[in-house]
């Protein structure tokens, strides 16, 4: 008798242990696929990747003979990707509202009453997103490649997935994008509101570049290289030359640095301050 | 008011219970437990047996700054199973904020809270030990509400079919599948009650469960406080309404400008409210007024210009009147509304608030508030 105490006189069992990062990543799941901004905005991702992917490739293709026009270095498989460079803003901007929706509803509160250890709730949510976000990326990046190949028709010149470069393109654009979701949801760990948390998203993949540019040659091209849209430039292979880049793999290691460091800086700030 | 001090007891022999509760919480649940609810429903009859002992939330020296703005102030308390306590305070005093204290949801800036023993972030599964209705809606508005439970469920592992008991419990179960966006204000409440007894919790929370509920979701909210209370559970409400309270709790924590002002039984409360006072309204008080103080009663002037007498009742007073001679109007025993007696606690806690410069001391704020 002297064990149990009855101020805990349950009605039920309860389970032993405790909860777990499995449970968390199973509500997790729950809370993502029961909005409907998800599924807009992941299908907006793929749409959208493709329908830029096919403009461009349409429009090469129309081309092809101009008088003019050299092919010199010409790659498809970058042409039917470059979609991808829209698409990460609505990827972004879903990877903001994963997280600022929770705070601008209030949703954060029931979610850290559930689960108090808040770190885990992030892992969870930062580990459920990543996946869903990998899987649409991979999708995007291998239909547009698809597409864009079957626009491109003769005389222009086409890829297949044998093509040398190919797969390493298809799939660094997949995990560009991939990760850039996952850059936007730190993000908002960070800053909480939507609007504000676009805002630096958008500020630090369209207008940062352009800010830069206001600097020195001798700094700009220093610095440039770790921009996150150089970076994603770089798995493509394009962009202004004579400048350093990383070579693609690195460029997305470091975007991954990126956002592991601002995952980093969330989770304190998540840890710290009132729900 | 300083009457009601006395009540406030406290125990320091709780560390024997939390330490049990720990082993509880890991070893598999015995059949037992159905044994000590119904004796704990029975004891709780008894509010002094249960008070000795046994405190499930324990908040000692509870403080909150908001910048310079202090909106809880060095709150010490103590909420038994059983019964429900009540949680009263003007709005803006710091009730919500201790709220999420308690839900480990804001950290204090000074003090300690525990349920069961234990910080809320160090409970192993926190929904079947505390449950908390802390705000209408906060809910995304374009999930359903059968998906938020789910979502809470699924994180302490409470099976689906629950999401759909609870959706019953509080009558959401015909519009479960709409999204939460279009609840009104009360189904909102509803969906919040719905969500704190997910877990079929041994504590809960209930921040103003009535805000927005129509006559018939009071009358059914304050039956089922009740009852979860008669249970043996813990449950802890918190309201600025005084009559409420009195309809619905058997305690009461009444906190005015975030400090402690009094922990009281309702019975007590009662007791001290309905302390009578006469009535008089005559063109000529003042002679009488003299003649009454001198006999040993307490007078004061109201702002209509009646006098309310305490220490003499009207027949004592009509008599001294006659002898007199001074004419009568009004001459009407009265009792003191609960509401009354709320607000006098609580102006005078703003009162003493303004007037003491000196900080009070963690546990001693009750006998503190004697010395003044």
């Amino acid at each position: 008798m002297t064990t149990i105490s009855p101020t805990t006189a349950l009605h039920k069992p309860m389970p032993t242990g405790r909860y777990s990062l499995t449970d968390l990543m199973r509500s997790e799941w729950t809370k993502l696929q029961s909005v409907r901004s998800t599924k807009w905005t992941l299908g907006l991702t793929v749409v959208i990747g493709l329908a830029v992917s096919a403009i461009a490739t349409l429009e090469t293709t129309s081309h092809w003979n101009s008088p003019g026009s050299t092919h010199f270095g010409f790659d498809p498989t970058s042409l039917s990707l470059t979609g991808v460079f829209v698409a990460q803003l609505i990827i972004g901007v879903l990877g903001v509202m994963v997280m600022s929706a929770e705070y601008t509803t209030g949703t954060i509160r029931a979610t850290f009453s559930a689960a108090p250890r808040r770190t885990d709730v992030l892992i969870a949510k930062t580990a459920v997103f990543g996946f869903v976000a990998l899987v649409v990326a991979m999708v995007t990046s291998f239909l547009s490649f698809f597409l864009g190949q079957a626009l491109l028709t003769s005389p222009a010149i086409h890829a297949t997935l044998s093509t040398p470069n190919a797969m390493r393109e298809i799939v660094g654009t997949g995990l560009y994008l991939a990760i850039t979701g996952l850059f936007a949801m730190a993000l908002a760990t960070i800053i909480r509101h939507t609007a504000g948390s676009i805002s630096a998203f958008v500020g630090i993949l369209l207008v940062l570049p352009s800010v830069l540019r206001a600097f020195p040659d001798s700094i700009y091209n220093e610095i440039d290289k770790f921009l996150p849209s150089r970076i994603g430039a770089a798995v493509l292979q394009i962009g202004p030359s004579g400048h350093d880049s990383f070579s693609p793999w690195v460029g997305l290691l470091v975007m991954l640095a990126y956002t592991v460091a601002l995952l980093v800086v969330g989770g304190v700030l998540t840890n710290r301050r009132d729900a | 008011m300083l009457d009601y001090i006395a009540s406030c007891t406290s125990t320091h022999d709780r560390s024997i219970v939390y330490t049990s509760t720990r082993t509880k919480s890991r070893a598999p649940r015995p059949t037992i437990s159905h044994a000590i609810t119904v004796k704990l429903s029975q004891s709780s009859k008894n509010v002094d047996a249960t008070r000795e002992g046994i405190a499930v939330i324990e908040a000692q020296g509870l403080t909150k700054h908001y910048g310079n703005k202090v909106a809880v102030d060095q709150l010490s308390f103590k909420v038994r199973p059983g019964v429900v306590t009540g949680f009263l305070g003007p709005n803006g005093s710091g009730k919500s904020t201790t709220m999420r204290m308690i839900m480990g949801l804001d950290a204090p800036s000074a003090g300690n809270v525990t349920v069961n023993g234990r910080h809320y972030r160090d409970l192993s599964w926190p929904l079947h030990e505390v449950g908390a209705l802390l705000e209408a809606k906060a809910i995304h508005p374009g999930r359903s509400a059968r998906k938020h439970l789910l979502m809470l469920a699924q994180a302490n592992r409470i099976p689906g079919r629950r999401v759909d008991e609870v959706l019953e419990m509080v009558g959401l179960s015909d519009v479960g599948r709409q999204r939460a966006g279009k609840f009104s204000l009360g189904m909102g409440q509803r969906l919040g009650i719905a969500a704190a007894l997910l877990g079929d919790p041994e504590v809960l929370l209930f921040d103003e469960p009535i805000n927005g509920l129509d006559p018939d979701g009071i009358r059914w909210v304050r039956t089922f406080l009740r009852s979860l209370a008669k249970e043996g559970r813990t449950v802890f409400v918190s309201s600025h309404l005084m009559s409420e309270m009195a309809l619905t709790a058997d305690e009461v924590v009444i906190i005015g400008k975030g400090r402690l002002i009094v922990q009281v039984s309702v019975e007590e409360l009662l007791a001290q409210s309905s302390r009578r006072f006469v009535r008089v309204v005559s063109p000529d008080v003042n002679p009488l007024r003299v003649a009454l103080e001198s006999d040993g009663a307490t007078t004061s002037v109201e702002d209509d210009g009646s006098l309310s007498v305490r220490g003499k009742d009207h027949k004592e007073i009509g008599e001294l009147a006659a002898q007199l001679s001074v004419v009568l109007y009004e001459l009407t025993p009265q009792s003191e509304s609960l509401e009354e007696a709320f607000m006098e606690l609580t102006e005078t806690s703003i009162e003493y608030h303004g007037a003491a410069t000196a900080s009070v001391a963690t546990d001693d704020s009750v006998t503190t508030r004697e010395a003044q």
